[in-house]
């Protein structure tokens, strides 16, 4: 991994956040409502589909940040921050990352091992081939319950995160959300208006 | 052995069957003419194809029906036949509850599938087409299905009957275009006569 740069986030990268973020929460909230009981069968049906959908987008995302991580490099922490912050924000950056990846793998890995055998068709447009796995019912319970693990701990670790990043903005006032939305005033005093930027 | 047992009896089955196949070649039609009932040897298999190969195998086990061969004109024969969706069988249980609810055959509210001809044809020495209409999930279509004579044994006839229903007619597409819209029955009808 390259080293940290300093010149706050981009873009493209506030894109991936934004769109990431409401991806997972999104599967999360649908993940939950398709394994309800009681769920009328055929609705049923086409929530999995969906899911293993936007689910593999999701995966293709986290996995275009991780690329971007390395070949890059993570933006430095924003200034301001504490050792104990920094070393907390970047370890929950890179668990956030690494979760963001491994619910999606472990999804596409439960329905690879399923004995529902059920293909994998991309927004009904490409077949998806399964991971080289054994269909079996113990494999499929297994990866369900990796899954479904890692998805409630990902939900929790960004509701974490998320907390963290409101009470940098409402409690400090310090610009570290405004950085991942786009602004780059990161003067922990207010600026007046028609002054602008100071650089 | 077994296997090998197996084939020996359906070869003299066939040598004793086949020669005498019903239709125009001996024995004649008046061999076979009688009413039969469909026996639960029988077995009524069916499968839907999936996107990127594969498909759903299933079979249903609780099915009943009859037929009538006409001993002067194929033509005037007639079947009757019906199938309770509740007792399709697959390699999965998940799939057969999801085959049974309200997705597909809705079993609870239409428990049977039922076929009546309207109209028997013979395409060759021992083969017919039968056109009737189709009864499931309380909508009614017309299908045709291609019977095949296996044979004749003194009381005991043996049919295969094959043919393609397109499953949204009877509002049972869930799942297309994963699973392509044509179910494929493959059916062994044994009757008994009366
Ligand atoms: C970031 C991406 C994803 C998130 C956040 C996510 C989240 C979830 C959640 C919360 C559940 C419900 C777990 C439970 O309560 O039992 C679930 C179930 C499921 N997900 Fe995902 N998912 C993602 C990606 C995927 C992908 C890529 C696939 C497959 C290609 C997939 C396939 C499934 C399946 C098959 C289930 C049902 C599991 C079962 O039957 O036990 N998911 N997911
Ligand atoms: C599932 C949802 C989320 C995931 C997976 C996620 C993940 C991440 C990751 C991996 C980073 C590091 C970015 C990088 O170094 O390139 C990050 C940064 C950030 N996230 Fe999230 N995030 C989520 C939701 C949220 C929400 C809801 C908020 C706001 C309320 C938020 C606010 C921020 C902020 C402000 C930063 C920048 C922190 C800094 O200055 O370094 N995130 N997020």
């Amino acid at each position: 991994m390259r080293k940290p740069r300093d010149n706050g986030y981009g873009i493209g990268e506030i894109c991936l956040h934004w769109l990431m973020a409401g991806l997972v929460l999104g599967l999360v909230v649908l993940g939950f409502a398709m394994r309800r009981r009681g769920i009328d069968p055929a609705l049923q049906f086409s929530l999995y589909q969906w899911h293993k959908s936007f689910g593999l987008i999701a995966l293709a995302l986290a996995g275009l940040r991780v690329f971007l991580w390395l070949a890059a490099g993570r933006v430095a922490p924003a200034p301001g921050l504490g050792v104990v912050e920094r070393r907390a924000s970047t370890a929950t950056h890179l668990l956030l990352g690494f979760l963001c990846l491994v619910v999606p793998l472990a999804g596409w890995a439960v329905a690879s091992t399923t004995t529902l055998n059920i293909p994998t068709f991309l927004f009904n447009l490409v077949v998806i081939p399964p991971l080289p796995m054994a269909r079996s019912a113990g494999a499929e319970a297994f990866w369900s319950w990796v899954h479904a693990t890692t998805a409630y701990t990902l939900l929790a670790l960004a509701a974490l995160h998320s907390a963290a990043a409101l009470f940098h903005h409402f409690v400090r006032r310090d610009g570290v959300l405004m950085r991942m939305l786009g602004r780059r005033t990161i003067d922990p005093v207010d600026t007046p208006a028609n002054e602008g930027s100071k650089r | 052995m077994r296997y090998a047992t197996l084939a020996l009896a359906g070869l003299t089955l066939g040598q004793i069957l086949l020669p005498q196949a019903v239709f125009s070649k001996t024995p004649e039609l008046s061999q076979a003419a009688g009413t039969y009932n469909i026996t639960g040897t029988s077995q009524i298999r069916f499968w839907v194809d999936q996107v990127g190969g594969g498909s759903i195998n299933g079979r249903f086990t609780k099915f009943s029906g009859r037929f009538r061969i006409d001993g002067r004109s194929i033509g005037a024969s007639s079947i009757s036949f019906t199938l309770y969706p509740q007792s399709v069988a697959t390699a999965e249980g998940r799939m057969e509850d999801f085959l049974r609810s309200s997705a597909v055959f809705h079993a609870d509210a239409y428990p049977t599938v039922t076929f009546r001809s309207t109209a028997v044809r013979q395409t060759g020495d021992d083969t017919a087409v039968v056109d009737g209409m189709l009864t499931a999930r309380g909508i009614t279509h017309r299908e045709q299905f291609s019977v095949r004579l296996q044979g004749l044994k003194g009381n005991a006839i043996a049919f295969n009957v094959t043919g393609n229903v397109y499953r949204s007619r009877y509002r049972m597409d869930v799942g297309t275009p994963i699973y392509l819209n044509v179910v494929k029955f493959d059916m062994d009808i044994r009757g008994v006569r009366q």
